[in-house]
């Protein structure tokens, strides 16, 4: 009885719409990401538990003209569309900015805040325009409205990142000549170091806007009120006063109209050039940690006690931490030491991590030639750099070389990972595409493809090595004659 | 003067005597048959020959080396005295990943430098020797038991060995592969190579050796002309030994 009851209160709720749903629960839910900080949504740094930042405040205001509490819901910033489309909350808001490709894919309200795309460069660079920095590195947050813009520019490699502390630092650096994103980010991440200055103030214009579901309109209209009213009582502005926003520009509209990318053979040559990087980073990592890990078995195996401490450490730190970490320090806390450049920050990070595995994998091998080689080849009067050489590597080897391969094929999936120190490869490429054609399928299935185009001939190598080193110990004369 | 001379061997694992101070000469040509119960000490005393095993105190001499107690089974100094002493093992031992000639030129290439084109003829030559110039091209793997023995032989000799340790060559071997291995021992035998072997083929031991040594709890209790040690031995041990054995 019970239980029909709950049924049909759950019917009624979906066939009222997503604004009955919300007053039902008295809750708006509502998402951001955390990762994105200051002054969007951050945890109050006096008191972590509270949340804090003027889109908190925002949807305090839009809720209680609903009538109802708000609650934030932690969400990917990359994903908050798909997420939001899935029905994991009711409306997204956390620095959205309007766009034909948003719009493609969800309704949205009213803007709540305008703001310019600015362009940061290094105190006293000549180049301040974005026509001036032909052929010139620029940096911005992948899938955002500054993204777009730079895309439609040619002539300009653009650099991609995940969080809007690292464009400005990679620029201080001079990894990039110059950073383009909106005044929000440039004014509290960029222009605050002191190496910074604006280049060009006012790129382009856009605004931040609510995402509500497809189909919700009645919600829509419901926020678009509460937006309405938020701004007539001038609440609204003392918000961003608070928070020191940049002045917004006067005429708020205005994003550059996009045209929809088609998924046609540009982009596949892009797939193409983004599976080319993954292997290259896969190959040359890879060719960095066998040798690497060779010398690491060697020196557990054989090495003198320091030695020995020594590798036994290294691989003990470099399995026990994550390599998106290990990469993240690479690239950027060591950059006031080592001026890495993207892609052999990625190559050594990977190298360097999977060494670590390799390590283990060539000191089993060893382990598994039997003591009688070493014997015999002593007796033979060989040196022990010679029985290394010439009689225990090259079966130890061979021993290692299925884990080998499949440690490849690992590392080919892995390699994904250093997108976070802005190299494109397949994965991320995907994720562009995606953003672009409005479409996660196709993409994502080519993708795919592109990986298991990939692993599967190693997958089958792996396989091939494996029976015919299974077949040549099965054959064996000798374990016959001394069983 | 003798090629081997032992004095006072003695070698202990933990608590337990292995070696309980062995005194022997061996003359240059002679083959010697180690035989004994197990655990008597043979192995140990023949791996103690070239420094696979180290010992605790007496004094080795072995083609012209002298060997000192406790010396590490890894110390470059053995090296010359185990490019003059060859051994061929229970286990066969050869390397997997090798041909049956790459086996056997390997260590003279590496060893003695000799030029790759001379040390494969050679190399062919040692194999026909042993009956295997129809393999030589073959690994491991691909042989019997008895074929790897006689290419671990062929091995030993092409180092051109002063002596040849031998520890129970043919133990690993089904009874039909024992019989090619012990000829090629015998020819290696007639031919004047010196020899030690560790056995239990008293058939051997008989027609090929020029004494027998047993072993028991780490003495060396009988040393004779194989007719004389097998026949009538001495001492109560070997009598022991040789009624059940």
């Amino acid at each position: 009885m019970l239980l029909g009851r709950n049924a049909l209160t759950c019917a009624a709720l979906i066939a009222a719409g997503a604004l009955t749903r919300i007053e039902k629960r008295g809750e708006l839910r509502w998402a951001g990401d955390l990762q994105g900080g200051e002054p969007y949504v951050y945890r109050d740094p006096a008191d972590p538990s509270k949340l804090d930042g003027f889109e908190v405040e925002i949807a305090q205001g839009l809720a209680k003209r609903l009538g109802v509490r708000q609650r934030f819901v932690q969400n990917d910033w990359s994903t908050l569309l798909p997420s939001l489309v899935r029905g994991d909350f009711d409306v997204a808001m956390n620095g959205i900015e309007d766009t034909p490709a948003l719009r493609a894919q969800a309704l949205v309200t009213r803007p709540y805040y305008s703001f310019s795309e600015q362009l940061v460069v290094r105190r006293g660079f000549p180049l301040r325009t974005l026509a001036a920095l032909h052929g010139h590195r620029v940096g911005t947050l992948s899938g955002s409205l500054a993204h777009a813009i730079l895309r439609e520019t040619p002539g300009i490699p653009i650099v991609l990142y995940g969080g809007q502390e690292e464009p400005y630092r990679d620029l201080e650096l001079g990894r990039t000549d110059a950073v383009l994103l909106d005044s929000v980010i440039a004014s509290r991440y960029g222009l605050t170091k002191p190496g910074l200055e604006l280049g060009d103030p006012d790129v382009a214009r856009g605004t931040y806007v609510i995402a509500v579901r497809l189909g919700e309109t009645e919600l829509r209209d419901a926020l678009d009120g509460a937006l309405a009213d938020l701004m007539s009582r001038g609440e609204l502005e003392s918000i961003f006063a608070k928070y020191h926003l940049p002045p917004q520009p006067a005429s708020g509209a205005g994003a550059p109209a996009q045209t929809q990318a088609r998924f046609d053979a540009a982009q596949v040559l892009l797939f193409l050039r983004g599976a080319a990087v993954t292997l290259l980073v896969s190959i040359l990592a890879m060719a960095l940690a066998v040798p690497l890990g060779l010398l690491l078995a060697l020196a557990r195996v054989y090495g003198r006690p320091l030695a020995r401490v020594c590798a036994h450490w290294y691989v003990e730190l470099f399995r026990g931490t994550p390599v998106l970490l290990q990469l993240y320090l690479l690239y950027y806390g060591l950059a006031p030491l080592v001026h890495l450049d993207a892609l052999t920050a990625a190559i050594l990070g990977l190298g360097m991590n999977y060494g670590a595995y390799e390590a283990e994998v060539h000191r089993a091998a060893l382990g598994a030639v039997p003591a009688g080689q070493a014997e015999a080849a002593a007796a033979l009067g060989l040196t022990r750099g010679q029985q290394l050489r010439l009689v225990l590597l090259p079966q130890a080897l061979r021993t290692a070389l299925p884990a080998m391969t499949n440690d490849l094929i690992s590392l080919l999936k892995d390699s994904s990972l250093v997108s976070v120190i802005t190299v494109v490869e397949l994965t991320k490429q995907m994720t562009i595409t995606a953003v672009d054609v409005r479409s996660w399928a196709l993409p994502g299935l080519l993708c795919a493809a592109l990986y298991f185009g990939m692993s599967y001939p190693l997958a089958r190598l792996a396989a091939r090595l494996e029976a015919r080193l299974g077949a040549h110990e099965g054959s064996s004369a000798l374990r016959e004659a001394v069983a | 003067m003798s090629a081997i001379h032992v004095k006072g061997l003695r070698k202990s694992h933990g608590a337990r005597q292995v070696l309980r101070g062995i005194d022997a000469e061996v003359a240059d040509g002679e083959t010697i048959a180690l035989v004994g119960p197990s655990g008597g000490g043979k192995s140990t005393f023949l791996r103690c020959l070239n420094g696979l095993t180290s010992f605790d105190a007496g004094a080795v001499r072995i083609a012209g080396v002298e060997l000192q107690p406790r010396t590490p089974a890894d110390a470059p100094e053995l090296r010359a005295l185990r490019a003059r002493v060859g051994m061929v093992f229970q286990s066969l031992n050869l390397f997997p990943h090798l041909t049956a000639l790459e086996n056997v030129s390997l260590a003279p290439v590496h060893v003695w430098k000799e030029a790759p084109g001379s040390a494969r003829t050679r190399a062919a030559e040692l194999l026909a020797r042993v009956g295997l110039s129809d393999r030589a091209e073959a690994r491991p793997a691909e042989l019997s038991g008895g074929q790897q023995q006689r290419v671990a032989i062929a091995r030993a000799l092409a180092m051109r060995p002063e002596v040849l340790l031998l520890d129970e060559p043919t133990s690993a071997l089904d009874p039909q592969m024992r019989g090619e291995v012990l000829a090629v021992l015998r020819d290696l035998a007639r031919s004047g190579m010196t020899m030690l072997v560790v056995t239990h083929e008293m058939a051997f031991a008989r027609a090929a050796a020029s004494r027998v040594w047993v072993f028991d709890e780490g003495r060396l209790v009988e040393d004779g002309p194989p007719a004389q040690v097998c026949d009538s031995p001495r001492s109560e041990r070997a009598r022991a030994f040789f009624a059940h054995g």
